[in-house]
């Protein structure tokens, strides 16, 4: 097991390096100027200059690319040509935000996809099995944004249950900040719930059909524990790859989500960090979120090996 | 997996046993920005948002009142001597900065010092006048300028004339991060993208006029969600209301709607000279002035701005004592913009205008285009982020440009830098010979009579060769709870706490 860990690590060095190679590339075919959108309104030519020897932007792109490598492998990730932050420090407060925000979607997401998945296969169908695809179905195709504002308007300003947008740290509040995210959650969590389900549904279908599984029945066992101990289990390894691919949508979705509710983290830093020009942000980014798409599909092998003891051997 | 469901049980749980969303708490005034402000230093500022939160934390030497008057602040008296070129404060006596240093003109002098020095200070050019600063006692300071420059006074009511703590000074990331200041409060805490919060300086010298305790600003950039969050109570205030959102908060009961004029314009800026991309019909100035003719500023008033993009035909706001209420308006006029297009030897147009995409812009472009339509000019539009724009306005990648800008108090503000042949803002690159020396005369004069007659004759040469076409008076439409009293808009959009209060 430590050397598949071992080889994963090494493979995600070049994959990091040409994440940000693209990155790096694509953000100055972007057409503006980040001098310029900092310069503000007056647009002073001296302030121009100095500001564009300052951050190296008057180097050509291979240099900039090599002095941003150089700064990254001493652990600096520069600073925020806007505001004057170090990269790291955003990252450090913005970061937090977000994995709240990933967790509480995703236990939304678990929560509604796979025992609906489990249902909807157990009693393939009926009504119950219709009833939960045409929840799904409606989950993955009411956008983001549009719930979103939807259940602002109820939950929040007509019924006045929870706070329509922001963000508390639960360190500051616990409650009130698991109440803040719960919406934003809600909305996050339930396209992906919804595919989910859907793919729990077809996993388990393909299990059941399977020969052991009519064994364990005809030993007599009881139904729930046949579907439970049996089948899912077996289902569980496609559901973990889909999962490891569904942290990828979880933080695109983020960026959307964020937007709506306000919540400042990194999918706003990000969306910000282009809007402005803000290289270094949207490198550091980028970097990061690489690195945490690499570190939960090295989950997603390692969480395989220990669901399928016939991996282990091999 | 079972823990996960527990989980999840409970925070749903929660939810439905505790009600109501956080709710106003005492003398805490939250207030719902456009955008996130961007640094938290004076000197390196480059939004108009800035100066929204500045207004509460950095006290300037002198302020505006609603007329556009100066008033005092930190301080309390100015002379202008006989050649225009020393401009002498008397200051306030007592005043602390937040730190409790004591202010007086050494600060004074310390402060507009490192604005005119910091390598990546924004306010050189505003301060290019000034030659020396003076510390003539404790509490009189003297700016000794290289020529007389009338705008220096606005200049010292905006961002050059806030006062930060000396000793705080020399360290400028901390100034970014952590702003000591002379204003009634003081900086406590930003979370960027989410709030920045302010908490009353019980040391400020007229502290007795603030009853917030507590100021929380929060950008939220969606218009819809802005209101939303003052309409459930989680905001006490918001600026820049959407003009399509003015007839709800009109309507509703528990808010209040409140604008005034501001100091800035949005305009249609012709590429006359910059760049191979001028090269269009529009460096005649017939076929500019049959483009103005073709546009209806009313209908884009009624149509999109619900009443509060008050029309503009200059680009000095009416609250200005130099605003030229002879200059005669262009109204739509679709017979004679033909005729003039005609006379310029052309039927049919086709031109390209370039806008920072935004809902008001894009709606704008759409009926400038159908407007100019009717005159025979096809207008394509071409939308980009605001980065691209002005991008594309720097190196005359457009045609015509639609664009806007805050207004600043001075008129030189609003004239030099987009009319003069050399202007950092002048994207079309006119150039006018006349109105260069108009415009540079009137920054030497001491005071509106000697001054305005300079800028009436410059509007009007402006407004015959129409380099850039003014639409509308930049509004500040802003959206408030009836528990909030005491707000008076100013045309600067800032939001002045002076007497401000909550009460329910």
């Amino acid at each position: 097991m430590l050397r598949i860990v071992a080889n994963r690590l090494i493979v995600a060095v070049p994959t990091l390096i040409l994440v940000s190679m693209l990155i790096f590339g694509l953000q100055k075919l972007l057409p503006g100027d980040p001098v310029l959108a900092m310069a503000g309104e007056d647009q002073d030519a001296q302030v121009i200059a100095t500001l564009r020897a300052k951050y190296h932007l008057d180097e050509p792109v291979p240099v900039q690319y090599a002095l941003w490598v150089r700064d990254v492998a001493h652990g600096d990730l520069g600073t925020s040509l806007r505001t004057d932050v170090p990269v790291a420090s955003l990252i450090a407060e913005k970061l937090p935000v977000t994995l709240q925000l990933a967790v509480m979607a995703m236990i939304f997401a678990l929560g509604i996809g796979i025992p609906a998945g489990i249902v909807s296969a157990a009693y393939r169908g009926t009504a119950l099995d219709y009833g939960a695809n045409v929840i799904a179905l409606s989950g993955m195709s009411i956008p983001n944004f549009w719930l979103g504002i939807m259940l602002i308007f109820i939950v929040s300003v007509r019924w006045h249950l929870l706070p329509s947008s922001g963000y508390v740290p639960p360190t500051e509040h616990f409650w009130l900040s698991i109440k803040t995210m719960l919406m934003p959650a809600f909305v996050l969590g339930a396209a992906l719930g919804a595919q989910l389900m859907r793919h729990t549904r077809s996993a388990m279908l393909s299990v059941l059909r399977a020969d052991y599984i009519r064994t364990a029945r005809a030993k007599g066992l009881l139904r729930g524990a046949v579907i439970v101990r049996h089948a899912f289990r077996n289902a569980l390894i496609p559901i973990v790859t889909v999962l490891a691919l569904l942290f990828g949508e979880l933080l695109a979705g983020a960026v959307l989500t964020e937007q709506v509710f306000t919540i400042p983290g990194f999918g706003k830093l990000v969306v910000d960090a282009v809007f402005n020009r803000d290289y270094a942000v949207v490198q550091g980014v980028v970097l990061v979120t690489a690195l945490s798409f690499i570190i939960v599909n090295l989950v997603s092998d390692v969480l395989y090996i220990v669901l399928n003891p016939r991996l282990r051997r091999s | 997996m079972r823990t996960l469901m527990i989980a999840a049980a409970l925070t749903i749980g929660v939810a439905a046993s505790s009600g109501a969303a956080a709710q106003t708490s005492g003398q805490t005034l939250r207030i719902g920005l456009q955008e996130d402000i961007g640094s938290l230093d004076p000197a390196r500022s480059a939004q108009v948002v800035d100066r929204i939160v500045f207004a509460s934390l950095c006290s300037t030497l002198v302020d505006i009142g609603p007329d556009l008057k100066f008033v005092p602040k930190l301080a309390t008296s100015w002379t202008t001597s006989a050649d225009g070129k020393t401009l002498t404060f008397k200051l306030r006596q007592g005043v602390k900065f937040q730190d409790g240093e004591p202010f007086n003109a050494a600060a004074v002098k310390a402060n507009l010092d490192r604005d005119r020095t910091l390598p990546t200070s924004n306010r050189k050019s505003e301060l290019a006048s000034v030659d020396h600063v003076d510390v003539i006692d404790p509490y009189t300071v003297a700016i000794v300028l290289k020529s007389p420059d009338a705008a220096l006074l606005a200049t010292l009511s905006d961002r050059a004339g806030m006062m930060l703590a000396p000793n705080t000074l020399a360290d400028a990331a901390g100034v970014a991060t952590h702003p000591v200041c002379s204003g009634p409060y003081k900086f406590v805490q930003r979370v960027q993208n989410d709030r920045i919060v302010l908490e009353k300086f019980d040391g400020y010298w007229d502290a007795a006029h603030y009853p917030i305790q507590r100021v929380i600003f929060q950008p939220i950039p969606d218009t819809t969600v802005r209101l939303a969050n003052l309409r459930s109570g989680s905001l006490d205030m918001l600026e820049r209301l959407a003009p399509s959102d003015v007839p709800a908060v009109k309507q509703d009961p528990n808010l209040r709607f409140v604008s005034v004029s501001g100091l800035g314009f949005y305009d249609l800026t012709f590429n006359i000279a910059n760049g191979p991309r001028s090269n269009t019909p529009l460096r005649d100035k017939r076929v500019r002035e049959a483009f103005e003719l073709a546009i209806d500023r009313d209908a884009i008033n009624r149509v999109i701005g619900a009443g509060i993009f008050a029309p503009a035909n200059q680009a000095l706001p009416k609250s200005s004592p130099y605003y030229d209420a002879a200059l005669p308006f262009t109204h739509r006029d679709i017979a004679k913009a033909k005729a003039l297009l005609k006379a310029a030897g052309h039927e049919h147009l086709n031109l390209e205008l370039t806008f920072g995409n935004n809902t008001v812009a894009s709606q704008i472009a759409q009926m400038l285009q159908a407007m100019v339509q009717e005159a025979g000019i096809n207008l394509k539009l071409r939308p980009t982020d605001y980065a691209a724009a002005l991008n594309a306005a720097h190196n005359g990648d457009f045609e015509v440009l639609f664009t806007g800008w805050s207004g600043r108090v001075d008129p030189d503000g609003n004239l030099h830098q987009f009319n003069t042949c050399s202007g950092n803002l002048n994207y079309g690159h006119y150039c006018n010979a006349d109105v260069d020396k108009l415009l540079n005369d009137a920054r030497e004069k001491p005071d509106v009579a000697t001054r305005k007659p300079l800028y009436d004759a410059a509007a009007k040469l402006l407004a015959d060769d129409d380099p850039i076409v003014y639409l509308y008076a930049q509004p500040w439409p802003f959206a408030l709870s009836k528990k909030v009293h005491g707000f008076a808009p100013y045309p600067d959009g800032l939001i002045r706490l002076r007497d401000v209060s909550i009460k329910d």
